[in-house]
């Protein structure tokens, strides 16, 4: 049997999983590691800046392509740098593999230099962490770690490597196992038949039903199935912020994003729908607004693969544990055999009624006089340019509602963005982790001057890898979010909303190597986009200043019910 | 309501933290809480005493059931079972008290497990109702320290909890 060490364990572990990219940053603990990285070419490591950016590019190669991103980073800072981006991927399922060094064994507990208790601070943010204790036990945990990691729930998975363990003159057996069992893991395969033909049995009775899709249908693969679901029974369908792109958005069964900042049509369906089919979406706080005023009328079918989901917030009608996929599929062969026939005069009526509040807010936004931009505008002109398919990688505030609502996503996959963290700083990684896999797909990245700033030093990634993301900075000299709040809600007080000194942002791409353009008018939109899509191979960074005054609408009255929101500064339902 | 949970999980470190984190994480009570091995060294059993609403101890139990290291749970209070806290109390007992104190410790089915001409040490078992009973009956100016085990619990009948 071949014999390596620790070090060479690990990298041999990743290429036998069929790891391709590693993000990561060197440091005292990992440099067995990396010197093992070194002397082979088939794992390519990506040297950040800092390694938040790391572990964002990591997840959102995940968020694209269904595998898990891996991540390397020293002990100490490097570790606790990364947190930020584990509790990121944590929050929205995704799955992440993160290695981490450690101080030696001998050293651990004694304050030692970059000594952090990673597995102390990750814990409350990972779906499990490991520690090393054995060298011989490193292929074992790196295969436990990515079993855990990409099953079930997705999670990021942290494993801790004490330097020792990677001493390079201390080599072991090396096998890397085929799979793995662990007697206290056992994620749903499938759901519970009974509950299925239960829901089933609901579903053709229902007089006004709404599918609501959420991001475990996007991660779990069954964006297919549910559609078919959704087409099947002409039932209408909305979309959580994690699950944008489940549906298509051009599709007339699609009726928007629910919640705070949800469509007019979304909420007022929800709010009098008789049956909710929610599919792996979690309730959060941001979708249901007061829980206890939630769909009054609504009984409820909860699909999700983890059962802590399920009447967490809002109590399920028919709870369902199993991966939404299998569900689907499930149900799509119930209803084959059915012999009851849909409502379909109800669903004529329900249909109707949802035209109607379509005709009454319907994403309208009113355009300036003066040619300075609304970002609404923005966000449309880039889905005209990339004609609707670019991977959208969001930062965090305003810029990321008017992304979610006006670039309608017709594929999954293609919108990535720190839904459930709400991370400012991960656009801009993110969107350096999806063109580095998909070369040729245009990927923008969608940011505000304030979230952009948090993560600006990748531009130097950026030059090193050539990675020519399209950056759209929607530039309102304001934490856009934050001012909306104080305006709604503190007398326009714009306590440290605004931002002072912010730098020439031309200066600043092109100090780096990189291409910008500075659009102030609506005139200079279309052709700064064009001439900057049109630019292959380079980083193009689009400063673009618009109206700092605007809010984004809908928006939830809250405290209140699904219904109840401001449809503009002035008109409330 | 207040709840028994039993938990059986791996016996490796740093699975008991996740344990006790995951109730602050997450806001939920922990009113005694006792672990230790079990007759399979790989195993450790925990039992918890919890209150809260349905709801509450419904997320309480699947977010326990979701750590990795937890292997398998039961709410003893959903059936029939026996709970049990073990409590060594010191206790003042000089001149007139101390037959009253011996007397009481008989009446609660203690033992004296340790003497000085001033000091008893009691050993008593029983549900939580009844040490605080004891106590009770002692007064508590007698009560020099307590400890209690927290509770441990297993279900009555032919039910176990094992894998």
């Amino acid at each position: 049997m071949e014999m390596l060490s620790g070090a060479e364990m690990v990298i041999r572990s990743l290429q036998d999983e069929g790891v391709e990219y590693i993000y990561g940053y060197p440091g005292g603990s990992v440099l067995h590691i990396y010197d093992a990285l070194f002397q082979q070419d088939k794992v390519k490591h990506v040297l950040v800046r800092h390694e938040q950016a790391a572990t964002h590019m990591a997840d959102a190669y995940a968020r694209a392509s269904g595998k898990p991103g891996v991540v390397l980073v020293t002990s100490g800072p490097g570790a606790t740098n990364a947190v930020t981006g584990i509790a990121t991927a944590y929050m929205d399922s995704i799955p992440m593999v993160v290695i981490s060094g450690q101080v030696m064994s001998h050293l651990i507990g004694e304050d030692a230099f970059q000594e952090t208790d990673i597995l102390g601070v990750s814990r409350p943010v990972v779906k499990h962490n490991f520690a090393v204790k054995d060298p011989k036990d490193i292929p074992e945990t790196i295969k436990k770690a990515f079993y855990v990691a990409s099953t079930g729930r997705p999670g990021p998975v942290v494993v801790d490597i004490p330097k020792d363990m990677t001493t390079p003159t201390d080599k072991f057996e090396y096998s890397y196992p085929q799979q793995v069992e662990m007697r206290s893991y056992n994620p749903a395969t499938r759901g519970h038949s009974g509950q299925i033909k239960k829901a089933v049995d609901m579903l053709v009775t229902a007089k006004r039903p709404v599918i609501l899709v959420g991001g475990g249908t996007v991660g779990g693969r069954a964006c297919d199935e549910v559609m078919e679901l959704a087409r099947t029974m002409n039932f209408p369908v909305s979309t959580t912020l994690m699950g944008l792109g489940a549906y298509p958005a051009s599709d007339r069964q699609w009726l928007g994003m629910p919640g705070m900042h949800g469509s007019y049509e979304a909420n007022m369906a929800l709010h009098h729908a008789d049956l909710i089919l929610s599919m792996g979406a979690r309730f959060d706080d941001r979708v249901t607004n007061a829980t206890e005023k939630f769909c009054p009328t609504a009984r409820i079918i909860h699909v999700d693969i983890d059962p802590s989901s399920i009447s967490k917030t809002i109590a399920a009608d028919v709870p369902i544990v199993g991966p939404t996929k299998s569900v689907a599929i499930e149900m799509l062969g119930l209803l084959a055999k059915s012999k009851v026939t849909p409502e379909t005069e109800a669903l004529a009526s329900w249909w109707d009624q949802i035209d109607q509040w379509r005709e009454r807010h319907g994403g309208h936004y009113d355009k300036n006089d003066d040619g300075l931009l609304k970002p609404q505008q923005v966000i449309e002109a880039v889905h005209r340019v990339t004609n609707g398919d670019a991977y959208v990688c969001s930062d965090v505030g305003q810029h990321q509602m008017f992304a979610a609502q006006y670039y309608k996503f017709d594929k999954p996959n293609r919108w990535i963005n720190s839904g459930g963290l709400g991370t400012m700083g991960f656009g801009f990684p993110a969107a350096m982790g999806v063109k580095l896999h998909y070369p040729d797909s245009e990927v923008v990245c969608v940011t505000g001057e304030g979230s952009f700033q948090m993560n600006l030093q990748e531009f130097s990634t950026c030059t090193q890898y050539g990675l020519p993301v399209k950056i759209i900075c929607l530039n309102n000299g304001s934490l856009g979010m934050v001012r909306q709040w104080q305006d709604m809600n503190y007398e326009s007080r714009h306590s440290q909303s605004y931002m002072q000194s912010l730098p020439d942002f031309e200066k600043l791409a092109e100090a780096y190597g990189h291409e910008a353009i500075t659009v102030k008018t609506e005139s200079e939109l279309m052709p700064a986009l064009e001439k900057a899509f049109a630019m292959k191979d380079k980083l193009v960074f689009l400063d673009i200043h618009v109206d700092a005054t605007e809010h984004v609408y809908p928006m939830q009255v809250p405290k209140a019910s699904m219904r109840d929101m401001w449809l503009s500064k002035t008109e409330r339902t | 309501m207040r709840h028994i949970i039993a938990v059986l999980m791996e016996n490796e470190a740093g699975a008991l933290s996740r344990v006790v984190g995951l109730f602050s994480q997450r806001n939920f009570n922990i009113e005694t809480l006792n672990v230790a091995p079990t007759e399979d060294p790989t195993l450790s059993r925990l039992t918890v005493t919890t209150s809260g609403s349905d709801r509450v101890i419904e997320q309480i139990t699947k977010q326990l059931n979701k750590l990795i290291e937890v292997v398998k749970l039961v709410d003893l209070t959903d059936g029939d079972h026996i709970e049990r806290e073990m409590m060594l109390i010191k206790l003042k007992a000089a001149g007139q008290h101390r037959d009253e104190i011996k007397r009481t410790v008989d009446i609660f089915r203690g033992q004296i497990v340790d003497v000085t001409s001033s000091v008893y040490t009691v050993q008593l078992t029983g549900d939580q109702g009844k040490l605080d009973a004891f106590i009770n009956a002692i007064g508590e100016t007698y009560v020099l320290e307590t400890v209690r085990s927290g509770v441990s619990g297993i279900a009555r009948g032919e039910k176990v909890l094992s894998i």
